[in-house]
């Protein structure tokens, strides 16, 4: 069986590691950016970043919690581009690794459709006019190696094997952490490849965190 | 570090204070979360809500600067609530032993204060001895004078009121720490703190460390897994370059640097070996002479020789009463005193406090050779704010150096682990090692002393053949750092032969047949390989992830300093469940009669202070032998602002009085009233300001790397809701925020992670800014670097800078 992540927001600590290695090994140039008052940066995805930390402030119960959440491709079961797309030469789902893959032949799709169909928001047009995203460093994982991300993350944060090893990781973790978060929920853990594990409600962490009623769904 | 970065894993209880590990340390976090998978609890105590700090089970603000009034509420509740481990304490701390009548404090000053010099007599502070000069106990700790009783009289001041009204943390917060903290003082509990610059850049930095030792002291937490006090290091070296001596009073290994009085080598050696009396105290630095001499063999080879005192005269030596820190450099610079300057590896026109006097001070030099892998701040200072080029007449040299993954050589870790690392690509273009550099650059200066010179001896004699087919050899220096037998030595029988490398420091001899760059390092490169190369991936027999087969930890592979305060008596475990050492022993009617010690390689040898029947042992060693008296020190008589933590204000502080004593600030700390302009309770500069580094930056380097760039561009304040409010700021705009120094425009960041403080009933704000950035990559106008804020006032014994704790106002641009 394919291949899956495990993200848990619990051990995150916004160190960005992830998000920069992801930078190095897809060899994408740095954003111009400023400070808009915030440590999130760059402020979203572009077709130049496909990983990145969402950082947000939260008071809960009158206590203070920075919630971090290393936002990236769900690689999803049944990717809604990719069913959207029905153009297996623009975007592919690997037989083995179960990455979706944008080729340039995304170059042909309409942006706008395959952005608006995605529930977590991910993919964006570049200037070339390609659409872009996570690669699941398919590449990598091909030969045997784990994504860039995971491997620099010192927390262990992230986590990538067999797609069921992560579900079970994902359902351990979950058990063990809700008896200091209660609501601690794992996010589409059936219907994604990459299973978050937050704390709390998903639209504390980033408005397309979870699925669910994040946006109408765009349907064919 | 006295443990290690893996071991914080086997604590209890993590306190972060004075650090920031989940952001500048990144990795420890791996090792902070397997310790809470396992039940242990983090606290953060930090004026800001850090990344550490949403992580931890307990956070608690504190004001900055207010640290040992924080730590000495800890003691003064761990004194009443009896809830120190009394073996330990009794056992292998000073607690027990009687101070002389000489001893005093009143009114905020010891004993011995001299206004005038603003110095204190330490031999005020004295213990009584007995006749072989061997302190007097009582064991019973119940004396008036013992350690113990003068501890708790000390702290009596620090109630949570006072503490709460001092630090601004609430007395709730305050309660859920030390409650939580001094559960590790249980036997099978564990403790760790781990501190960086948060408690060293404050003008009572050193007493910051000494607070908590005291605390880990009385909850018998040094030696064991999971506790000691360990300092994260700020970069991958900054261990090593300080065991090499880096530090301007220092010779490698800690060794001092000769003062002009110290006449001769025995002198020298007499002045500074440490003596004891007592057979029970293995007193490590007794043996000082023996290292000094290696140490100079290395510097001169064949040149140092027993009728010239080894050379000692080429060594340079400091005047009697001078400090030559990094401030009294920059001051010297600045009064015309230092004509030349090398910024090896340094950008001090970002990172230097008041830096606007310091690139002042640059433009005195005749010259200046910059050593970097990019330009700087530093380099560049003629043409940043404020400088005309054309009066400026530095004459500015910049060497290339290539980055550390272009070069082969050794690194230690701030667990003091010595590591390996092979070369990767070459240096590009002109770059070069700094290893390289250094060579050619001795080299150089050997030719032109050749012909002759004002006193060439140093130069000319000075042993620098660390080359191989003309290119700098790392491996040679590692092995001169390690050492070799000069002769034939025979040590217990056993004869080592002339020219091989010395496989352990207790071999080293004072009379010219050793050598040794740093006798810490000795063991580190020997007949057995280069150790700090090694890859092992086995643990030890104790499991507790000291891997003593991967890399090499100084001293000889010790992983666990003190070591031997993690046994009883009688050598057995204080916590079997996670043991450091344990000794094996042969027994014969109630009596050790050998036997061994496993685990970690034991502190000093020897055998456990008790046979198995209870009685003493001869042959028993304490357990802290780098002290002359074998114990922990919760009495320092050594330190020159007093052998206890008293908390004092900042040099600028929000308020005119310190609620502790009628001292308000450190009576030894000293700051340049030329260069500095200090604001205490000043209306003009009511806010509290600290400074830090982000973990999306490493120093002022990564400024010329584009990722990082894009992930933190610029300069930023952050400031609470509160006060942004209070100035009509909203989040994201241009601001400026300004000391009595300086004026600083950077980006307002409104947030949460700042909230309001109550300081003596009175509402104060917090804020901070990261010290990463500077003026040469500009994103929105006159970004800049915070050090144009921040004043320059020193510690007394370790003459760091208080980079922590400074007034300040902001408003919109």
């Amino acid at each position: 069986m394919s291949n899956g992540f495990f993200i848990d927001v619990t051990r995150c600590i916004a160190c960005k590691a992830c998000q920069i290695a992801c930078k190095q090994w897809n060899n994408l140039p740095a954003e111009q950016t400023t400070n808009v008052g915030s440590y999130q940066n760059p402020p979203d995805f572009s077709a130049v970043t496909y990983k990145l930390v969402r950082m947000t402030e939260s008071i809960v119960d009158g206590k203070f919690y920075g919630l971090y959440f290393p936002d990236q491709c769900r690689h999803c079961l049944l990717p809604p581009c990719l069913l959207w797309a029905q153009d297996s030469d623009a975007i592919y789902q690997d037989k083995d690794t179960g990455a979706v893959v944008y080729t340039s032949e995304t170059q042909k799709l309409k942006a706008e459709d395959i952005i608006g169909v995605c529930p977590y928001d991910v993919p964006r047009r570049g200037k070339d006019g390609l659409l872009a995203k996570c690669t699941m460093c398919n590449d990598r994982v091909k030969r045997g190696m784990e994504p860039a991300c995971v491997k620099t993350c010192p927390t262990d944060a992230l986590n990538f094997g067999k797609l069921e090893e992560m579900q079970a990781l994902a359902s351990e973790r979950l058990e063990k952490i809700k008896s200091i978060y209660p609501d601690a929920q794992l996010l589409d853990a059936d219907d994604v490849r990459v299973i978050f594990l937050t704390a709390f409600a998903p639209q504390k962490y980033h408005r397309y965190a979870a699925a669910f009623d994040a946006r109408p769904r765009k349907t064919r | 570090m006295t443990n290690h970065w893996i071991d914080l894993r086997n604590s209890d209880c993590i306190l972060v204070m004075g650090a920031n590990p989940a952001e500048n340390h990144p990795i420890s976090f791996r090792y902070v979360n397997q310790a809470k998978d396992n039940g242990a609890k983090l606290i953060c105590v930090d004026p800001r809500i850090t990344r550490t700090a949403t992580s931890a089970d307990i956070y608690a603000p504190l004001r900055s600067g207010t640290d040992i009034a924080f730590l000495g509420g800890m003691i003064k509740y761990i004194l009443e609530n009896r809830l120190f481990q009394e073996d330990y304490v009794g056992n292998y701390t000073n607690a027990p032993f009687i101070v002389g009548e000489e001893y005093g404090f009143e009114d905020g000053l010891f004993s011995g204060y001299d206004p005038d010099e603003k110095h204190y007599d330490k031999s005020r502070w004295a213990f009584e001895t007995d006749d072989q000069g061997i302190p007097e106990r009582d064991p019973t700790m119940q004396h008036k004078r013992c350690v113990l009783s003068l501890l708790r009289d000390h702290f009596a001041r620090y109630d949570l009121k006072t503490v709460s009204m001092i630090t601004g943390t609430s007395q709730e917060s305050l309660m859920a720490v030390y409650e939580t903290f001094t559960l590790t003082g249980a036997a099978s509990k564990a403790g760790t703190v781990l501190y960086a610059m948060g408690w060293t850049q404050h003008t009572t930095g050193v007493q910051n460390i000494r607070a908590m030792s005291i605390i880990q002291l009385l909850l018998g937490n040094m030696g064991l897994a999971g506790g000691g006090i360990n300092a994260l290091r700020g970069e991958n070296n900054v261990q090593g370059s300080t065991d090499h001596a880096l530090l301007w009073g220092n010779w490698p290994g800690y060794l001092k640097v000769p003062r002009d009085s110290d006449h001769s080598l025995p002198a020298y050696n007499e002045k500074y070996a440490s003596k004891n009396n007592d057979p029970l105290s293995v007193n490590w630095w007794q043996h000082y002479g023996k290292y000094s001499v290696s140490f100079l063999k290395s510097m001169f080879g064949a040149k140092a020789t027993s009728e010239n005192d080894f050379g000692y005269a080429w060594m340079p030596k400091c005047k009697d009463d001078r400090s030559y820190a990094w401030w009294q450099s920059f001051k010297s610079m600045y009064h015309d005193g230092i004509r030349g300057f090398f910024a090896w590896g340094m950008n001090p026109a970002v990172s230097c406090g008041n830096v606007s006097k310091i690139r002042e001070a640059l433009t005195k030099l005749d010259w200046m050779v910059h050593v970097n892998i990019f330009a700087t701040e530093t380099s560049d200072f003629w043409k940043g704010p404020n400088m005309k080029p054309e009066d400026i007449k530095t004459e500015v040299f910049s060497l290339p150096a290539c980055t550390w993954v272009e070069k082969e050589g050794s690194i230690t870790n701030s667990g003091r682990w010595m590591q390996w690392r092979y070369m990767g690509p070459r240096p590009r273009g002109q770059s070069r090692s700094d290893g390289h550099i250094m060579m050619e650059l001795g080299s150089r200066l050997k030719a032109l002393y050749a012909g002759g010179g004002v006193f060439p001896e140093p130069i000319r004699n000075l042993k620098w053949d660390y080359t191989t087919n003309g290119e700098f050899d790392p491996h040679k220096v590692a092995k001169e750092i390690n050492g070799y037998f000069l002769e034939d030595v025979t040590v217990d029988g056993r004869t080592y032969r002339k020219g091989t490398l010395v496989p352990s420091f207790v071999l080293l001899q004072d009379d010219g047949s050793t050598s040794s760059g740093n006798w810490l390092y000795c063991a580190s490169y020997t007949e057995a390989g280069n150790q700090a190369a090694r890859q092992g991936q086995e643990d030890a027999p104790n499991k507790i992830g000291n891997y003593p087969e991967f890399a090499w930890a100084w001293p000889l592979n010790r992983r666990i300093i003190y070591n031997r305060a993690s046994v009883d008596l009688r050598g057995k475990p204080i916590n079997p469940e996670k043991w450091v050492v344990r000794f094996e022993g042969e027994e014969k009617s109630g009596k050790y009669t050998g036997g061994q010690w496993v685990g970690d390689v034991i502190d000093g040898g020897g055998l456990p202070l008790h046979h198995p029947d209870g009685s003493l042992n001869r042959d028993g060693r304490y357990p802290f032998i780098m002290r002359a008296h074998g114990v922990g020190q919760i009495f320092g008589p050594g330190l020159n602002d007093g052998p206890l933590p008293e908390h004092y204000e900042p040099l600028e502080s929000p308020i005119a009085k310190n609620y502790m004593s009628p001292q308000r600030r450190n009576p030894l700390m000293r700051y340049s009233a030329l260069l500095d302009k200090p604001a205490t309770a000043d209306p003009r500069f009511p806010i509290i300001c600290t400074t830090y580094r982000l973990t999306e930056h490493w120093m002022t380097v990564t400024q010329a790397v584009p990722w990082n760039r894009e992930i933190q561009p610029q300069v930023f304040v952050e400031l609470s809701h509160e006060l942004a409010a209070e100035k009509m700021i909203s989040n994201g705009e241009r601001v400026v925020v300004e000391s009595s120094r300086g004026q600083l425009e950077c980006v307002a960041l409104v947030t949460h992670r700042f909230q309001l403080m109550q300081i003596v009933g009175k509402t104060v704000h917090h804020i901070g800014i990261p010290w990463h950035f500077g003026w040469r990559r500009q994103t929105s106008g006159n970004d800049e670097s915070v050090n144009v804020l921040v004043a320059f006032a020193i510690d007394p014994s370790a003459e760091i800078p208080e980079y922590k704790a400074f007034m300040v106002n902001v408003h919109k641009k």
